[in-house]
């Protein structure tokens, strides 16, 4: 009975904890890329940028902050900070729709077009934070960094194996609640939610009903703004922020995007938790695991990992590939495609 | 031959006068450093411009394709290492026809079993097993090669062949991954098709950095053979030391003191060697991007050319006169992929090593599909066009942006924060450059700078 305790811990400490942080991280990204994708209809290459962007502008606040010696006691400065972040990435959003998207969406251009211009985008947005923070690891978590520490948990518990809880991971999951519900009450309940479903759905339709499309795609940047500027801290905050970091987690949010059906919210964020998970259990050594479970003779001898964890970005490619080939348009159905 | 327009060879005047300005400037060596990395790209260019500016079939793997012709560059000039093969040949061929077996069976199943419970259950089975078992002797075998002399070998090594034909192989390779990856993923719509073939590059990226018995992985290959002669060896020979004499016999001349004077042709032989080596590189990759050229340009008059712009401008009119799309589209993608696998085969040539982590998307995708918008997708002129003026500015970037900081806080005194901040960035400000080009082009000529030619025939 202990042995299955313990082997369940570990579970707990190395899988599906760190799974539901990471996932929600690529959840809230995806989030955004479906936004894009189902009000604007292209591929929005920028999005890890903007995340990055966002990031940056709540670790300026945080370092001012803390130089200030204004802090939150337990909880990372960074929360605090964290308004300002948003504002400015939504302010990103809104110029980089003015002064570059606004223009090819006048002349419907078809999408390979506008997911080009988006790169465009990226460069530009790449360079000004290169510019600014430059391109070396910042650890920016201040307070108190776990909840639960492993030791703790031992004494507490009386088990072999510990669980450690971080403060980050909490954070991430919170938030995440939060910010889900109220983008899906936001969707399917206050009015201009409605119209941007009605928008994404039949774009003809709706402007005929009277639907103004420049609110509908301002509103929608205003959601893509938040959404990226709290999905870019969350992962700095969990790891480390690091500029070249967003564009590598550029693909997995896509694949997660696309791997939920893009276009549908709730898909991309079921789709980032299968991304999340099946990155992490299928680069895991589960040798421990079966440690506990197994009869002596049984145990294994090798670390029963199915993949090294050098290939923990290929599998969600994988993934990709595997679904768009058995179910092109995603687990729950994508509007588009 | 194909006749040039006017416009088309002031552009052509442009490239040829940048690096003679280059040249004078910042010396002959800078210039044909420039030149070289210029052609390479010219070759990657015009791989993308095939499958894009033809067919419209996007291609974002180009680095994947790359990386692929690098793998060939090693497999075909490294010497064989006989230890590798002999504690881990065997196992790998063991591992490789069973990984056959596999796939065979796995076919053979899908084909003959009809109900789809029974299928799905059976090969699932099957694979599980079959890749327990592969896994057993492949990690084995694996494991023996890498622990072969890791500080120097640890992987099989190659063929010891002159590394001038690893060009062609690498050409293969890009298209042997492309024919696999546009068998799975053609179907898709385009943007769909970019990001799929993004992550699939990243995998094949992956894949080479982390299978060390066949890349050496991250610890990189280094000391490939050059087809060209180094310049240790000219320094020495006599024809070399010769030919300098008489192309500078007028400054020699002019020295009378004979020591002076060997001093003198001393330093001009060793410039001379360097100089000579990346000549006789850029004749090399120049002939290579003329032959393909030619046959571009050839490709693209012909009818199968009119055949690709029809499946581009309208697929279900092409379908409907009984073009098969999907044929083509697999056809148009492995060419140009074969192509920038032919580029990448080059790339490690030039440098003589072979770094797996060195490829990047930033660097190895996207760059090189600005080139393809700037220099105008469609047009082969335009593709060489757009990898040497982009290439060139992202070079020359460094340079122009410091004396651009310099002159705007010219006011500021020298070790004022922001103007230190702004010069240690330098280096950022071509990403700067990138962004704004691309985006400027896409605007105000976003058929490129030289577009398609309109043919009405």
């Amino acid at each position: 009975m202990i042995d299955f305790l313990n082997s369940i811990v570990v579970l707990l400490n190395f899988i599906i904890i760190p799974g539901i942080s990471y996932g929600s991280q690529l959840a809230l990204g995806a989030l955004g890329v479906t936004f894009v994708y189902a009000i604007l209809r292209f591929a929005n290459f920028a999005h890890g940028e903007i995340m990055s962007f966002g990031a940056m502008i709540t670790i300026l606040f945080t370092w001012f902050f803390q130089s200030q010696n204004i802090n939150l006691g337990i909880l990372p400065t960074a929360l605090l900070a964290l308004p300002l972040g948003i504002l400015a990435s939504i302010i990103l959003c809104i110029i980089s729709d003015k002064f570059v998207f606004q223009y090819y969406r006048y002349q419907k251009s078809v999408p390979v077009v506008l997911a080009m211009v988006s790169i465009g985008v990226m460069f530009v947005i790449n360079a000004i934070i290169r510019i600014v923070i430059g391109t070396e690891t910042i650890k920016f978590s201040d307070g108190q960094k776990f909840l639960m520490k492993a030791k703790q948990f031992k004494v507490m518990t009386g088990l072999n194996e510990g669980l450690a809880l971080k403060s980050s991971q909490v954070i991430t999951i919170l938030i995440t609640i939060a910010l889900l519900t109220f983008t899906f009450w936001f969707l399917q309940k206050t009015k201009t939610g409605k119209s941007m479903r009605a928008f994404s759905d039949n774009e003809d339709l709706a402007l005929l009903s009277g639907i103004n499309p420049d609110r509908v795609v301002f509103t929608t940047w205003i959601i893509v703004g938040i959404l990226a500027c709290v999905a870019g801290t969350l992962y700095g905050l969990d790891k480390s922020y690091k500029p070249i970091i967003y564009l590598n987690l550029v693909l997995p949010i896509f694949a997660s995007a696309i791997v939920g059906g893009i276009g549908n919210p709730f898909g991309a964020v079921i789709g980032g938790y299968v991304i999340a998970f099946s990155e992490i259990m299928v680069t895991y050594a589960y040798k421990k695991f079966f440690v506990y479970l197994l009869p002596g003779p049984l145990e294994p001898s090798g670390l029963v990992q199915l993949l090294s964890t050098d290939y923990k970005f290929a599998v969600s490619f994988s993934i990709l590939v595997i679904v768009l080939l058995i179910r092109p348009s995603g687990i729950f159905k994508g509007k588009v495609l | 031959m194909m006749k040039f327009e006017r416009y088309e060879w002031v552009a052509i005047t442009i490239m040829i006068s940048l690096f003679i300005f280059v040249g004078f400037i910042q010396g002959w060596s800078v210039s044909l450093v420039i030149l070289n990395m210029c052609i390479i790209s010219a070759i990657m260019t015009m791989g993308v411009n095939i499958s894009w500016g033809y067919a419209g079939v996007i291609n974002f793997g180009v680095m994947g394709f790359l990386a692929m012709g690098g793998l060939a560059a090693v497999i075909v000039s490294y010497p064989p290492i006989t230890e590798s093969w002999q504690v881990g040949g065997k196992g790998l061929g063991i591992s490789f026809i069973l990984l056959i077996l596999l796939v065979i069976s796995v076919m053979f199943i899908s084909k003959n079993i009809k109900q789809k419970r029974n299928r799905y259950l059976l090969n699932s089975t099957i694979i599980i097993f079959g890749i327990i078992i592969i896994r057993h002797f492949y990690l084995n075998a694996t494991n023996n090669i890498e622990n072969v002399n890791p500080a120097i070998a640890g992987f099989l090594g190659g063929l010891g062949l002159p590394i001038i034909f690893s060009w062609i192989v690498g050409g293969f390779f890009a298209a042997g991954v492309a024919f696999i990856i546009g068998k799975v993923a053609l179907g898709l719509r385009s943007d769909y098709l970019a990001i799929v073939t993004l992550g699939i590059s990243e995998i094949v990226v992956s894949v080479l950095k982390h299978e060390e018995w066949l890349s050496r992985g991250v610890k990189n290959v280094i000391g490939l053979k050059r087809p060209v002669p180094y310049e240790i060896n000219l320094q020495t020979s006599d024809w070399f030391i010769n030919l300098i004499t008489y192309l500078n016999s007028y400054k020699l001349n002019k020295v009378s003191n004979i020591n002076e004077r060997q001093e003198i042709l001393n330093n001009l032989i060793i410039d001379g060697s360097g100089i000579f080596v990346k000549l006789s590189y850029a004749v090399l990759f120049l002939i290579v991007m003329f032959i393909i050229f030619y046959f571009a340009n050839k490709a693209q008059l012909s009818p199968w050319g009119r055949m690709m712009r029809a499946i581009r401008d309208n697929e279900t009119a092409a379908n409907a006169m009984g073009k098969d799309v999907v044929k083509q589209h697999l056809i148009i993608f492995v060419i140009g992929a074969a192509i920038v696998g032919v580029a990448g085969a080059m790339l490690v040539t030039l440098d003589g090593l072979f770094t797996p982590s060195g490829y990047r998307p930033l660097r190895f995708t996207f760059i090189i599909w600005i080139m393809v918008i700037v220099g105008g997708s469609g047009n082969n002129l335009g593709a060489i066009f757009g990898g040497f003026v982009i290439w060139f500015a992202w070079i020359e970037a460094a340079p122009l942006t410091t004396f651009i900081i310099n002159q705007l806080t010219l006011g500021l005194e020298p070790n004022n924060a922001l103007k230190l901040h702004l010069l240690d960035s330098v280096p950022y400000f071509r990403y700067l450059f990138m962004g704004l080009i691309l985006l400027l082009i896409l605007r105000y000529r976003p058929k490129g700078i030289i577009p398609e030619r309109v043919r009405h025939s």
